[in-house]
């Protein structure tokens, strides 16, 4: 018992906090619920986080850089109602769906892209707390929305569109290839390149950074950029599952989710220093938690408690470590 | 009476760990009652620390304190105030928006019956305060409208205004005027012919000489010597605080080549530089000195691109600059070493490896895509961690677990691997220990040897007079003189610094 301990002790826990808590969860998970294991259970939670979880990984850049970016929800669902307006007009003037297809994904991109940039100028040119800025651009997005869809839904023309988003390669579904794909690359940018170490840097300490050559406004542009581009794919992929979006419900309270997903993950709150990998795990908790209070049979209305919960406690625990 | 009697304070074994380095080590020596002790040491010799835990601010981690043979536990600033001892810190612990009243009564305000603040007592009581230091400010002045030497007679008048037997003054002197000194020690005579008991932390061996009963001397955390001032010259006073023979700390002076390498002209930064010229020549040290807020700093960062002038020009081998940010500085081949280590020098939480890349990264990650050779990178930590004697467990630890003395010695690293030919040292030794002192010192011999021409901004006139072939002293945002040769002393850099000569 007492060479266990010493083990437990041994490992790198504090690294791979959110990689532990992972696994227990999963073991429990599979006791709690005979389905639980079951692929198609757990291809569907996959499915389920990727969404936000594309999401959450620029939200990993941004809060490695101490900012925060709380307008993700309704960039989500701006973005879903103008690539689905953009791809329906596009259908008279484009000859195949699958162009109409590739130009609503760019759309999404560019559009997202933009959003973020938008708060990126704000925050950096304009001097503005990155809490207030997106708080605004929050209430911006989602007002701009309910306004082009009438509060109502929008509905795709485009059958490919509703397809796409629902294939699978190797029985994995095209989001979950999303995800993992881009968390490959963003880790490699964040460990590997100049841009990562500049990024922990200003978030770490802006005046040292700024007195290390550091383009600090620059840094933090970019990683705004990236997040509403990020936010942009993540639209695009959201909308195509029902090929429709709804303007009022699309994205809500995704910024929760993705900021959750962050901080379970071990990044610090207070910038500096995060993991993309960590995010991913983190992501996978929240999802397995929300499968598995389904199964069990929580009310619907509590799995917000539970949500909170876990990031408070996520959040105790970091500090503790400190 | 005898000499147990008199000792009103016995600190008994004291030892204090930051992290894992111990910075006092086993310090034990008494206070007699109404004397005026001197204590003196480098920068980093454990003053400061000492007096913090005298004040309640730190812990021990060992040993005891005894106040009138009695045990003492001062664990809160408040519980030092409740027993009688108050210190003057050497950085100002005032609150900027508040008035001189207000600051003077903070945490202790006095009331009325009825329980509002009772201003006009207050106000009353920082008036008597003040004009018995004889200065000239108003109760009711906001603290950020106060020169530096205000803030201090501010810090004073906080001291005094609760009935305290001890008073602690660390370094009080380094951001006064010689006039202001006088009038300080004036005070500190009267106050002790009063019956108060006076601790005295300084650097400055004259000071000691003058106002001092006693002098005691820590040497890197450890306790050296305890003698009464008068029987012990300045010069011992000075070898016992470095450990050695002055002369030995810093290397040899080398002769710059008389071509002018950086020549600034007419520099102006309104509301902070005025007309600043110089030219620094290849190979050379230049000095620069003058008191705390004379705008040496300010230099510097218009220098790196961090301030725009309105007027003047910067000009490098005889060609102008055109410095807008730190990156052109760096591409010139200027680089700032800070004096302001942990707020604008390293990064904490960085290792050593990503500290001293941090500024010199394009270096390092030319490819297209950016990506870090971390192998080059490794490598070139290394070289600086035995060229400086670098005292890491590793290249990855984070920077937090290392020493002041250390954490320079990266910072050094990282100011030097963007491979400049000007190196602006900003107070390049400020709290690092003697033995890393001397490593600076003759570092920034050898880079100059090898034709990397030098700025050192100094508060310490032992390293201006050690170190520079030239110094320039500016006051109040100007050159007030550029000192060479013979010129360079102790007493040509203070009139330069505050317009007032010593005697006069």
């Amino acid at each position: 018992m007492k060479s266990f301990v010493e083990l437990l002790r041994k490992l790198p826990l504090r690294k791979h906090a959110s990689l532990i808590a992972l696994i227990f969860l999963i073991v429990l998970s599979s006791f709690l619920s005979p389905y639980f294991l079951k692929p198609r259970n757990l291809i569907n939670i996959m499915r389920q986080v990727s969404y936000t979880g594309i999401i959450s990984l620029g939200m990993t850049f941004v809060i490695i850089s101490a900012g925060i970016d709380l307008s993700v929800g309704s960039v989500v669902a701006f973005t879903g109602a103008v690539v689905i307006i953009a791809m329906n007009s596009l259908l008279t003037v484009l000859p195949s769906e699958l162009m109409v297809l590739l130009a609503g994904i760019l759309t999404g991109i560019v559009v997202g892209g933009c959003a973020g940039a938008f708060n990126g100028l704000m925050i950096t040119r304009g001097k503005i707390a990155p809490f207030i800025v997106t708080l605004g651009s929050m209430a911006i997005f989602r007002s701009l929305t309910l306004y082009i869809g009438n509060a109502g839904e929008i509905q795709s023309k485009n059958a490919l569109y509703g397809k796409f988003g629902m294939e699978s390669l190797f029985g994995v579904p095209v989001p979950v290839f999303v995800l993992l794909g881009l968390a490959l690359a963003l880790h490699l940018v964040l460990n590997n390149t100049r841009y990562g170490r500049y990024l922990c840097a200003v978030g770490s300490n802006q005046k040292v950074a700024l007195f290390s050559a550091i383009n600090v406004d620059r840094v933090k542009f970019y990683a705004y950029t990236l997040t509403g581009m990020l936010v942009g794919v993540s639209a695009v992929l959201l909308g195509s599952r029902f090929n429709a979006v709804s303007t009022s419900n699309m994205g809500l309270a995704f910024e929760l989710d993705a900021i959750a997903a962050v901080i379970i993950g071990g990044t610090a709150m207070a910038g500096g220093r995060g993991t993309i990998w960590g995010t991913v795990w983190g992501a996978l908790i929240l999802g397995i938690i929300n499968n598995m209070m389904n199964m069990v049979g929580v009310s619907p209305y509590l799995q917000g408690t539970v949500k909170g919960l876990v990031i408070i406690i996520a959040v105790y625990v970091q500090k503790q470590k400190q | 009476m005898n000499q147990k009697e008199s000792e009103l304070v016995q600190i008994a074994g004291i030892c204090k760990d930051f992290s894992t380095v111990r910075v006092l080590h086993n310090v034990s020596f008494a206070v007699r009652s109404g004397e005026i002790l001197g204590i003196i040491g480098e920068n980093g010799a454990g003053k400061s620390t000492l007096m913090k835990i005298l004040s309640g601010i730190y812990q021990p981690t060992s040993g005891e304190i005894f106040l009138e043979g009695r045990k003492v536990d001062i664990r809160n600033p408040l519980d030092a105030k409740k027993l009688g001892i108050s210190i003057i810190p050497q950085e100002f612990n005032l609150v900027n928006d508040l008035t001189v009243y207000d600051n003077v009564f903070l945490g202790s305000e006095l009331r009325t019956k009825r329980g509002f603040l009772d201003k006009k007592t207050m106000k009353k009581r920082t008036a008597e305060l003040l004009e018995e230091l004889g200065v000239s400010i108003s109760p009711e002045e906001r603290i950020e409208n106060l020169s530096a030497a205000e803030k201090q007679m501010v810090e004073i008048c906080k001291a005094l205004a609760f009935k305290c037997r001890i008073l602690i003054m660390d370094e009080p002197t380094s951001v006064l005027t010689l006039h202001e000194i006088a009038i300080l020690f004036r005070l500190m005579r009267r106050l002790r012919a009063e019956g108060m008991t006076i601790i005295y932390i300084s650097h400055k061996l004259k000071e000691i000489k003058e106002i001092c009963h006693r002098v005691l001397v820590l040497r890197d955390g450890y306790f050296v010597l305890d003698k009464p001032v008068s029987e012990v010259s300045p010069e011992e006073m000075a070898q016992s605080m470095v450990g050695r023979e002055l002369s030995q700390i810093f290397p040899k002076k080398g002769s710059p080549e008389g071509v002018p390498l950086l020549e600034v002209r007419h520099l102006s930064v309104p509301g902070v530089l005025k007309d600043v010229s110089f030219t620094l020549k290849k190979g050379e040290i230049l000095g620069f000195g003058g008191l705390v807020g004379a705008g040496r700093t300010e230099v510097a960062e218009t220098l790196i691109g961090l301030r725009s002038f309105s007027e003047g020009e910067i000009l490098l081998k005889g060609r102008p600059l055109e410095i807008r940010t730190p990156r052109d500085a760096v591409q010139a081949g200027i680089s700032y070493l800070s004096e302001d280590r942990q707020g604008s020098g390293i990064l904490t939480s960085f290792s050593v490896v990503h500290n001293t890349t941090l500024t010199s990264l394009p270096r390092y990650s030319s490819s297209r895509v950016q990506w870090i050779d971390k192998k080059e990178e490794l490598a070139a930590a290394q070289r600086y961690r035995e060229l400086f004697n670098l005292k890491t467990p590793s290249l990855a630890t984070p920077l937090e677990f290392l020493s002041g003395g250390n954490q320079q010695k990266v910072s050094l690293s990282k100011s030097i691997d963007t491979e400049p030919v000007v190196l602006i040292a900003d107070e390049p030794t400020r709290g690092v220990d003697i033995a890393a002192k001397q490593e600076v010192y003759s570092f920034i011999g050898q880079i100059v040897e090898r034709g990397i021409s030098c700025i050192l901004i100094s508060s310490e006139m032992e390293e201006l007079i050690g170190m520079c072939h030239r110094v320039v002293v500016m006051q109040d945002g100007r050159i007030t003189g550029i000192l060479e040769g013979e010129q360079i002393c102790e007493e040509e850099i203070m009139f330069c610094a505050t317009g007032i000569r010593e005697g006069a």
